[in-house]
């Protein structure tokens, strides 16, 4: 004999069903949170507690590519010259001509720069290392049709592999030159500020190898970090303001002649 | 012919018609949205929220010094009295996380001090004045970096 189920058993059934999820919700919090792809559920990381920026000081970067060859390693980048998530420019600025410097970057700076310069040229001559400006204002997210590429909540440019379509509007769009697309893929690819990294609590890649600390990521919303101060206590500069992108890597002794 | 006065809705069989397959046609609509439209779209903004916690969840290879300093408890010590304190232990060794997971198998390489440390120390005009740099060909004659000097905590 079949009846048609009764309402009082469907009830207790989502009665049930509802306990189940209250119950086990709690415990599953960080699993589902992965899942969901909703870290503002996560336990230990919350968006809205981050306010991510980076911040490079020239006087302190030596050209050993330690960041380039790290990032590379980290991020699966290929190790093509063409492709960088990150890379160290070579600068050399003669005499007065400021609007003509000599930049070179050998394989991305990946094995280091060899003495091309004799010493005592007259010449000024130092290290930009370069990356994804994460600009709170980013051009490259603005362009994108699909909504693949985005700013988090907790200021990282990321891009959505899944959702792209490899349109490279964004490539375009970044007065930075800091997107690539990503040869196996076909996707636009770029700087992380290595987002699983910092959700984790530990640093870059690039800022974690850095022997001199020329590089290092902030959260502006940790008081106590020390990019306040960083800021407070030097001359500091954006690459390209006059493009209005509210770039958040911050140069510590910028060149002027830098582009 | 007595001219009739037309009714407003004397013809309303099209317009229930016209209506009808306006409905069906926002159905139709709502229907692929829910189907196509991933679930977190929207959710932040004009997004996929789930990439956030895709590219939180991607696999990591660097360590950090923190991980090494649970086992190499010596050498962390030596290290923090020296010029290169504030260097990274993978910044030398590479990315370890492989050797933190399974240090019985998954052994750290020592580096050649020979290429390592020219790669910061070798002279180089666009290197900052203040950093310590050599002609490792006119300085060492051949001999490895790590015969006068010791590498985790350099007092020369």
């Amino acid at each position: 004999m079949s009846h048609p189920p009764e309402p009082k058993s469907r009830r207790e059934f989502l009665a049930q069903g509802a306990k189940f999820v209250l119950l086990t919700g709690a415990a599953s919090v960080a699993w589902e949170s992965i899942l969901a792809g909703t870290p503002e559920t996560a336990p230990n990381y919350k968006t809205s507690e981050h306010w991510w920026a980076m911040t490079i000081d020239i006087e302190k970067c030596i050209g050993c590519g330690a960041c380039v060859r790290a990032c590379k390693t980290e991020n699966k980048v290929p190790l093509d010259s063409r492709f960088f998530r990150t890379w160290v420019e070579r600068y050399h600025v003669k005499g007065a001509d400021r609007e003509h410097p000599e930049v070179d970057s050998p394989n991305g700076g990946y094995d280091g720069f060899a003495e091309i310069y004799p010493a005592g040229d007259g010449a000024k001559s130092f290290f930009v290392p370069k990356m994804c400006n994460h600009c709170s204002h980013s051009p490259c997210t603005q362009v994108c049709p699909v909504g693949a590429t985005f700013e988090t909540p907790d200021g990282v440019v990321l891009v959505d592999a899944t959702y792209c379509l490899g349109c490279r509007y964004c490539v375009q769009a970044c007065p930075y030159g800091c997107r690539y697309i990503h040869p196996e893929t076909n996707t636009a690819d770029k700087c992380t500020l290595c987002y699983h990294r910092l959700t984790k609590g530990l640093t870059t890649a690039c800022c974690e190898t850095c022997p001199t600390e020329a590089r290092k990521v902030g959260d502006f919303k940790n008081p106590s970090d020390p990019i306040h101060e960083f800021l407070r206590n030097n001359n500091i500069q954006v690459l390209k303001p006059q493009m209005a992108t509210g770039s958040k890597t911050y140069y510590r002794a910028l060149d002027g002649a830098v582009r | 012919m007595s001219k009739r006065r037309r009714s407003l809705f004397e013809d309303k069989q099209h317009l229930v018609r016209m209506a009808g397959i306006f409905a069906a046609g926002i159905v139709i609509f709502l229907g692929l949205q829910m189907a196509l439209v991933p679930k977190t779209f929207g959710l932040y903004g004009h997004y996929r929220a789930a990439a956030i916690g895709e590219e939180a969840s991607k696999p990591l290879t660097f360590a950090g010094r923190a991980t090494c300093a649970t086992c190499h408890l010596a050498v962390i010590d030596a290290h923090k009295a020296g010029k290169h304190a504030r260097i990274g232990c993978e910044s030398c060794h590479g990315a370890q996380l492989g050797h933190s997971k399974d240090p019985a198998h998954a052994k750290a390489q020592k580096p050649d001090p020979k290429k390592l440390c020219p790669a910061c120390h070798e002279m180089n005009v666009a290197r900052p004045k203040w950093f310590k740099q050599v002609k490792s060909a006119e300085h060492s004659s051949g001999e490895p970096c790590n015969t006068c000097h010791q590498p985790h905590a350099p007092q020369l």
